[in-house]
C-alpha cells in the first residue's frame, strides 16, 4: 500500500534556480575542496555572479573577438605577488581581502585624495571592453572585461600641466601575498607606469570585472588597469595608488631586467624580447593542432594608437 | 616466463617510462591546465634534462660503489634522454609550431634559448646513432671522443632551460647545482689522472728503499735492541 502524505515543500527548501543551474559546478567544488582540502573554489558557488551581464559595450572590434574560456582566464594569471605558477594563484589569490578598498590618487592633480572604491566606481558608468591580450611569454588570451575609461577617472581629480606620466601601485600586504613576504623575485610593491598620452587613450581601461562578473582576486581584483596594445605585464593589478608625475615611473620588470623590459612594452612583432621570439603567440582554448598566430604590431590596435608613437624608434623604445 | 624480465634492469627500464605515462594520462584526460602545448612541451623537456642528469650520475656511482655492470645503465639512461629529448623537439616542430617552417626558422633565429637547445639535441642525437655495437667498433678511437660530449650536451642544456625562465628560481637552481657537481667529479678525476699519469713518465728520481740489516753483533743478544731499521736515500733507474 503507497501512503501518500501531501504536504507541501516548504518555500525555505526550494533550491534557487541560480543555485540549482550550477549544481555540477557546486559538486565539482565540493569534489575539489574534498580533494584538496581548500576552499579554493568556494568563489564558484558565489551568489552575484551574473552581475554585469549583457552590459553596454566599451569598444567594439572591427572583427568580432571570441572570448577565451572563462575557466582559462581563471586558472592561468601570471600574479608573482602569490606564486610564479600561473595555476597556484586561483587558489592563493582568495585570501586577499579587496572589500573595503581605497585608492589614493595623487602628485601632480588638483584634487588628490584617498577614495573609497565604491565611490570612484559609482561616478564611472561601466561597459564591457572585449580586448586582446598578449604576454611577454608568447601566449594570449581575448578578455571580455568589466570596466571604464581611466581618462574619465583622471579627468575627475584635474591632472596639472606638469603630469606628464601616471604612476600606478599594487597593493603591498605581505601577511596575505606570500611573495612579498619572503622578498622573492621582483623589489615589492609591483610598480608600473604609463605617459600621460597612454593614460588618457580611450582604450585603456580600469577593469573591475570580468565575463560580466566580478574580477576575480586571481586576475587582480578589485582594480587592475588594461592597456590592450601592451604586454600583458604593464597591467597592473590590484591597484592601491595613482600617481601624475613629472619624470617617467621605473616599472618593477624593468628594475629587474632594464635590459630585457623596457617602460614602453608595446606588442611588437618586429622586436624580440633579448631571448625569445615574439613574432608568434599560441592562442589559449584554441584547438590542440590549431597552429600559432602571428603577432600583430600594437597586438592589432596600430590603428587607433601608433599615432602615439609615430617619430619614435621602437626597437629602442621598447 | 615473464621472471627473466624480473631484473634491476628491466625495473629500471619501465620506470623510465612512467613519467611518459603520467603525461600520457594528462593528455587524454585533458589535465594539462590552460596552455597545455606549453605544459606537454616543457614537461617532456624537463625529463629529459633529469634523464641527462642521472645518465651523467652513473660513472660517479659506479667510482664510489666500486659495482661495475652499470654501463648498461647508462646507456639505458642515454637512450632515454634522447626519448624524451625527441618528443620535447618533435611537440615542438609539430604540434607547437605546426610544421611551419619559416615560422620555425624565425622563431630559432630570434629566440637565444633555442640555439642552445639545438645544440644539446644534435649532440645527442649524434650519441644516440652511434650506439649499436657495429657504430661503436667502426668509430674506435672516436667513439669516446664523441660521448665526452655529453659534457657540453649538458652545459647547453642547462643555458637553454635557465634562458627562457622568467619567474621562479628554485628548481632550476637544483638542478644547476647537481650539474656542478656531476661535472666537478669529472675535473677531479681528470686532475688526480694527470697527476697519475705524471708519476707513471720514465725518469731519474730517488725513491725510498726500506733496508733491513742486522745491525747488532751476536755478542750481546740479550739487550732487546736486536735489530734496527735503516732507511736511505739511493738513486735508483725504474
Amino acid at each position: 500500500m503507497i501512503i501518500k502524505t501531501h504536504k507541501s515543500i516548504p518555500s525555505s527548501e526550494i533550491t534557487e534556480q541560480s543555485v540549482f543551474n550550477q549544481r555540477r559546478q557546486i559538486i565539482k567544488a565540493m569534489l575539489a575542496m574534498g580533494l584538496t582540502g581548500s576552499g579554493a573554489y568556494s568563489r564558484i558557488v558565489d551568489a552575484n555572479d551574473t552581475k554585469w551581464q549583457g552590459i553596454s559595450k566599451g569598444y567594439q572590434p572591427k572583427a568580432p573577438l571570441t572570448a577565451t574560456p572563462s575557466d582559462i582566464v581563471k586558472n592561468h594569471t601570471n600574479y608573482y605577488e602569490f606564486s610564479f605558477n600561473k595555476s597556484d594563484s586561483t587558489s592563493l589569490a582568495q585570501v586577499l581581502p579587496t572589500d573595503p578598498w581605497s585608492v589614493e590618487i595623487t602628485g601632480e592633480v588638483e584634487k588628490p585624495g584617498v577614495y573609497h572604491l565604491e565611490d570612484l566606481l559609482s561616478q564611472q558608468s561601466l561597459q564591457e571592453y572585449i580586448y586582446r591580450f598578449r604576454c611577454v611569454e608568447a601566449w594570449s588570451m581575448v578578455v571580455p572585461w568589466v570596466g571604464f575609461s581611466l581618462a574619465n577617472l583622471l579627468k575627475t581629480v584635474k591632472p596639472l600641466s606638469s603630469a606628464r606620466f601616471v604612476k600606478f601601485t599594487t597593493l603591498f600586504d605581505p601577511s596575505h601575498m606570500p611573495n612579498q613576504k619572503d622578498n622573492n623575485m621582483l623589489q615589492w610593491p609591483y610598480v608600473e607606469g604609463l605617459r600621460i598620452d597612454e593614460a588618457m587613450h580611450p582604450l585603456t581601461i580600469l577593469a573591475t570585472g570580468m565575463y560580466g562578473e566580478a574580477l576575480p582576486k586571481q586576475n587582480g581584483a578589485p582594480l587592475r588597469l588594461v592597456v590592450p596594445w601592451k604586454y600583458g605585464f604593464k597591467s597592473i593589478k590590484a591597484i592601491v595608488k595613482i600617481e601624475l608625475v613629472k619624470n617617467p615611473p621605473l616599472s618593477s620588470w624593468s628594475k629587474s631586467g632594464p635590459g630585457e623590459y623596457g617602460f614602453y612594452a608595446n606588442v611588437n612583432p618586429e622586436v624580440p624580447h633579448p631571448r625569445w621570439s615574439q613574432s608568434s603567440e599560441r592562442v589559449l582554448g584554441a584547438g590542440f593542432f590549431t597552429p600559432r598566430r602571428k603577432t600583430e604590431l600594437f597586438n592589432g590596435y596600430a590603428e587607433e594608437v601608433a599615432s602615439l608613437y609615430s617619430d619614435m624608434d621602437l626597437r629602442h623604445f621598447f | 616466463m615473464f621472471s627473466r624480465f624480473i631484473t634491476p634492469y628491466y625495473l629500471c627500464f619501465s620506470l623510465c617510462l612512467l613519467p611518459l605515462l603520467s603525461i600520457g594520462m594528462a593528455l587524454v584526460t585533458d589535465n594539462l591546465g590552460a596552455d597545455p602545448i606549453q605544459t606537454l612541451h616543457i614537461r617532456l623537456g624537463d625529463w629529459s634534462l633529469r634523464l641527462l642528469w642521472l645518465t651523467l650520475c652513473v660513472t660517479p656511482l659506479q667510482t664510489f660503489t666500486k659495482w661495475r655492470g652499470m654501463a648498461q645503465y647508462r646507456k639505458l639512461l642515454g637512450l632515454y634522454t634522447f626519448f624524451y629529448a625527441s618528443l620535447h623537439v618533435i611537440v615542438y616542430v609539430w604540434i607547437d609550431q605546426g610544421l611551419a617552417w619559416g615560422a620555425i626558422a624565425i622563431d630559432i633565429i630570434q629566440s637565444a634559448y633555442i640555439w642552445f637547445g639545438v645544440l644539446a639535441y644534435v649532440l645527442i642525437f649524434a650519441m644516440a646513432i652511434t650506439t649499436p655495437k657495429f657504430m661503436v667498433k667502426q668509430l674506435g678511437k672516436n667513439w669516446k671522443k664523441l660521448h665526452r660530449s655529453i659534457y657540453i650536451a649538458s652545459v647547453a642544456v642547462i643555458i637553454h632551460y635557465y634562458w627562457q625562465l622568467k619567474g621562479n628560481m628554485a628548481e632550476p637552481f637544483f638542478y644547476l647545482i647537481i650539474l656542478s657537481l656531476l661535472l666537478l667529479f669529472r675535473v677531479a678525476v681528470w686532475f688526480k689522472n694527470r697527476k697519475f699519469t705524471k708519476m707513471m713518465i720514465p725518469t731519474t728520481r730517488k725513491i725510498r728503499v726500506v733496508k733491513v740489516e742486522s745491525a747488532v753483533p751476536e755478542a750481546q743478544p740479550l739487550t732487546g735492541q736486536s735489530k734496527a731499521i735503516v732507511i736511505e736515500e739511493i738513486d735508483t733507474e725504474i
